[in-house]
């Protein structure tokens, strides 16, 4: 959608909102140089594009650096305890279908100890955008090893490094059902924007797991994925419909041998025999959420699916309209005097 | 009154004494399996009808279908009805229904001395015998000495009653509860019509399984009306209870009336988040067959997505409730926290069962009370109301969401298994019997501030949709009147403070405190919560003996009503029966400085009127 056709949606009585518009009286307390500031100026700059009214934008947050992203947004917000944003979000928008809710979320809250809670958010496709800040690491308390650092990731609390496996999100996201899962990086706003504007018009659940470096406690974790140096080689862009083609000289791409995936040059194969990417197939997208495991393959940002199912909201919604057509809408008399009464008078029956 | 019937075949005739009573208990037990449940409510309901007062309580195990045959899978329900106006489902019961020798074994014991039994013979059979853990069979010794026996062989009158039916024997035998209650309609003069009604409603659909119970049904009557072994049919008048419309219910479906009523009173759309748990189960259940009150319940993965989905539902502008019981309450904790630090209304519900731990999930306790007004971290006041009754539950929810929307706070409302499974006529209230409900939604946009207080403390509540109002909130401290985030020292003085003081001043919006019988005197039993009803009947009884005995239930936990402390002082000596170590005791010891006496159950079971009354003559005797 063009900005010109996107403009067209906004009704003439909203007041067209400026980024500026969006940012609350509140100091942003993140350290200088952190990602989250991206993602909020990001944030900032899709909404008004989409013509929603300040007043229909509600932000939740867990609890952690990011998780203070609600603060710093003029429009209401909520910042909840740890690992509950999803849960207090599934309840918004289940009880307020009419609102745009965003998740502002970490590692840690996302996927540890609001883990059930995310998964279950999936499945169920309520209609809310998730954006988890991964920096791979605790930050607010200090720089302790969270559910995606690496193997061996040496931090305060594995000083001789992390034994447990990481979680790959993208496979949780698809595992658990998720109708929308995509990929993105702070150092690169224009890309967080294009994925924003994409969850924004997707319904049901959006997740995106956006790779954010932590400049205190985990510095240069992504470095090899957004250093200009090194990220052609190493990145790879899904984009529907394209074959996957990635280099600094766009000389390699992605093709299938059997189930597994190839980096080939293109100097020996040409780009009709490279996958083409498709956001409406689950099983490409588990093939390609599984492809950087291994060495040697770039790690692929962007959409990895985007398909529709009927959302949760909308289905209660209309299990309650179905209701009040079948019984009429409750009264507080249909509602007391329901099922077998009897009546007694004058106190002897 | 002797009336002469004709048997089966027609040339001999009996003769039938018809005797009137004032009360009765009956307990139905048998297998987990064998429809006790259905066959007690079903008894309850035509004795509704009848116009009899009633309350009862059913006894159940935990397992769903424990090994048939076994002591730990027998399932219980006593109903005790009456002429006149009663409070519990009585101490002991006067009929047992006896589906197999389990049955017989565990409740032989609270049966009166000359009580009638009911027996199945055909379930007396030697391996079943075994699993009750009887050497002989109790019909056939001294076991069941000095009371009215009736050896009926139940199963086979079934199967005979539907041998036209073609239904295979197994499925003739499930009927065989039918027979039974038929049994005992005859036996207390009670009308088929409302259960016949019921299974065509039930069992519309399978007309087969319809027949085949209304023909056991049926025949179970006949076979009272028919056999000699049958010569006393008793009745019980109606009560002389007060004019208007009754319904029956349990407290869980009070519970569950009472928050819709809330929605509807204050015009907000209602939501429950939940998680299912015994005793509290019913509540989710019965809110989600009320769609068209535009009511939406959410189960969710857990009992902190519970409470967390409510308070995102409450922050979104619903009337936001979750239910539990006692373990799902230690898992919400943290939230009830949020919830009070964002100043959002939300009603809690914990149905309180047997505890610690997962402790006696279906057996009632009174535990929880220490959890309700003092388990958070920081200090974090929260109103405390309990439910006295099955339709006192109505109130009790009611109550909660005025408070709680009132002064944009969470509120704890505390019934237990005992309320929520018992059951009574509930005369139904009219509409403008129902307090109002006020909504403090935030008016002018220009002058809003989040945390700015009204006269009574509460904050305004702006909704997101709400233009011009929007705001953050959430689990950091809060700045006054702004709402802002704060780190300030004296801030957080003042907001400790002035949470504590907005729940304290509750005390000015609730009913002061009442008793039941003399203003001062020998004795005041104090009580909370699901022992009302027994409470109750002692103090009664008591008070017929003309001693000096006060009832005072306290309704509020938190805050106490202001007349509360005032009034424990006007007694000699304060008797406080919990089902729990002196919860109420250690509170009202504190905040008023009183030395009550302690009555402490934990048995897994309701106080009996008599146990109380039993131990007030000890106190009395001692003065």
């Amino acid at each position: 959608m063009s900005n010109e056709e996107k403009n067209t949606v906004i009704d003439d009585q909203i007041k067209v909102l400026t980024p500026k518009d969006l940012a609350s009286d509140q100091d942003v307390r993140w350290c200088p140089g952190c990602g989250d500031y991206s993602m909020l100026s990001q944030l900032q700059r899709t909404l008004p594009e989409v013509g929603v009214k300040k007043e229909d934008i509600a932000v939740v947050a867990g609890i952690g650096c990011s998780s203070r992203f609600p603060y710093y947004m003029s429009t209401y917000g909520f910042h909840g305890i740890h690992g509950r944003a999803l849960a207090i979000a599934s309840g918004l928008k289940v009880s307020h279908p009419n609102l745009t809710v965003w998740v502002a979320t970490g590692d840690g809250d996302c996927l540890s100890i609001g883990g059930n809670h995310f998964i279950h958010a999936l499945r169920r496709n309520v209609d809310i955008n998730v954006m988890m800040f991964n920096n791979q690491i605790y930050a607010l308390t200090k720089g302790q090893y969270s559910p995606t650092s690496l193997h061996g990731q040496k931090t305060k609390t594995s000083p001789t490094g992390v034994i447990d496996h990481p979680f790959n999100p993208m496979l949780i996201g698809l595992g658990a059902e998720g109708t929308f899962v995509a990929r993105s990086m702070d150092r690169d706003p224009k890309h967080l924007k294009e994925m924003m504007l994409a969850m924004y018009y997707h319904k049901g659940t959006s997740f995106i797991d956006v790779l954010q470096n932590c400049v205190i406690f985990n510095d240069g974790a992504f470095d090899v994925y957004t250093n200009k140096e090194t990220r052609d080689d190493n990145v790879i862009y899904l984009e529907h419909g394209k074959p996957l083609v990635f280099g600094k000289n766009r000389d390699k791409g992605i093709r299938l041998d059997g189930f597994r995936t190839q980096v080939v040059s293109l100097n020996d194969y040409s780009e009709s025999d490279l996958i083409v990417h498709d956001t409406k197939s689950k099983e490409l997208a588990f093939i390609l959420a599984h492809m950087n495991d291994q060495p040697g393959f770039p790690l692929p940002v962007g959409i990895f699916l985007d398909i529709e199912r009927s959302t949760y909201e909308d289905e209660l919604e209309q299990h309650v309209q179905s209701a009040i057509e079948k019984k009429g809408a409750g009264t507080m008399r249909s509602l007391l005097y329901d099922g077998q009464t009897w009546d007694i008078d004058n106190g002897s029956n | 009154m002797a009336t002469t019937v004709e048997t089966a075949d027609g040339r001999k005739t009996k003769s039938v004494q018809f005797v009137e009573v004032d009360d009765v208990t009956i307990r139905f037990a048998g297998d987990s399996g064998d429809g006790m449940q259905l066959t007690g409510t079903q008894f309850t309901s035509t004795t509704a009808q009848v116009g009899n007062d009633l309350s009862t309580f059913p006894d159940y195990p935990s397992e769903i279908r424990a090994p048939s045959g076994t002591l730990y899978g027998v399932s219980g329900f006593q109903i005790h009805f009456s002429s006149r106006a009663i409070h519990t489902p009585g101490d002991r019961f006067d009929t047992l229904v006896a589906m197999n020798p389990a049955a017989l074994k565990v409740n032989l014991k609270a049966l009166h001395e000359g009580g009638s039994i009911l027996v199945n013979t055909d379930s007396f059979d030697a391996k079943n015998l075994k699993l009750a853990k009887y050497d002989v069979s109790p019909l056939d010794d001294d076991t069941l000495r000095g009371y009215n026996v009736y050896p009926v062989p139940i199963t086979t009158l079934t199967a005979k009653a539907l041998e036209e039916t073609g239904l295979s024997p197994k499925e003739m035998a499930r009927s065989k509860n039918f027979f039974a209650l038929g049994l005992l309609y005859w036996m207390y003069n009670r009308p088929l019509e409302a259960t016949l009604a019921w299974i065509q409603e039930k069992f519309g659909k399978k007309p087969m399984v319809a027949k085949a119970n209304e023909l056991a049904l049926k025949a179970g009557y006949s076979f009272g009306n028919i056999t000699e072994v049958f010569s006393v049919q008793y009745n019980v008048r109606p009560a002389k209870l007060p004019a208007g419309t009754y319904r029956n219910v349990t407290g869980n479906e009070a519970t569950a009336l009472g928050m819709v009523a809330a929605s509807v009173k204050s015009g907000l759309p209602g939501f429950l988040g939940s998680y299912p748990i015994t005793p509290a189960t019913e509540i989710l259940q019965e809110l989600s067959r009320r769609k068209n009150f535009g009511f939406k319940t959410f189960q969710a993965e857990d009992e902190i997505a519970g409470v967390c989905t409510a308070i995102g539902a409450a922050f979104g502008g619903s009337l936001a409730y979750t239910t539990t019981s006692g373990p799902g309450m230690a898992l919400k904790t943290e939230a009830i926290g949020l919830a009070l630090m964002v100043e959002l209304p939300l009603v809690i519900i914990n149905v309180q069962r047997g505890g610690p731990s997962t402790g006696l999930p279906t057996k009632p306790e009174q535990s929880d009370l220490f959890q309700a007004v003092m388990g958070r971290n920081g200090e974090a006041p929260v109103p405390v109301i309990a439910a006295c009754s099955p339709a006192g539950c109505f109130y009790g929810a009611y109550e909660a969401s005025r408070i709680a929307l009132k002064y944009m706070t969470p509120v704890i409302l505390l019934t237990d298994g005992y309320l929520a499974n018992g059951s009574e006529p509930w005369l139904l209230p009219d509409e403008s019997e129902l307090a109002d409900i006020s909504v403090p939604f935030a008016s002018n946009p220009e002058t809003f501030k989040p945390y700015e207080r009204d006269d009574h403390l509460s904050r305004p509540w702006a909704v997101p949709g709400m233009a011009g109002f929007e705001h953050r909130i959430g689990g950091l401290e809060k700045q006054h009147i702004t709402g802002n985030v704060s780190h300030d020292p004296m801030n957080h003085q003042v907001m400790v403070e002035m949470r504590a003081k907005k729940i304290a001043g509750i005390a000015d919006d609730i009913d002061d405190q009442t008793v039941f019988g003399p203003a001062e005197g020998d004795l005041a039993i104090v009580g909370w919560g699901g022992s009302y009803g027994a409470i109750r009947t002692a103090v009664e009884r008591l008070q017929e003996e003309n001693k000096s005995v006060a009832h005072i239930h306290v309704r509020h936990l938190n805050p106490f009503p202001k007349n509360l402390g005032e009034m424990l002082r006007r007694y000699k000596q304060l008797l406080i029966p919990e089902l729990n170590l002196g919860q109420l005791a250690f509170l009202l010891r504190a905040t008023y400085l009183v030395e009550p006496i302690t009555f402490n159950k934990v048995q897994g079971l309701p106080f009996t009127p008599s146990e109380i009354e039993q131990k007030a003559n000890e106190i009395l005797n001692t003065l």
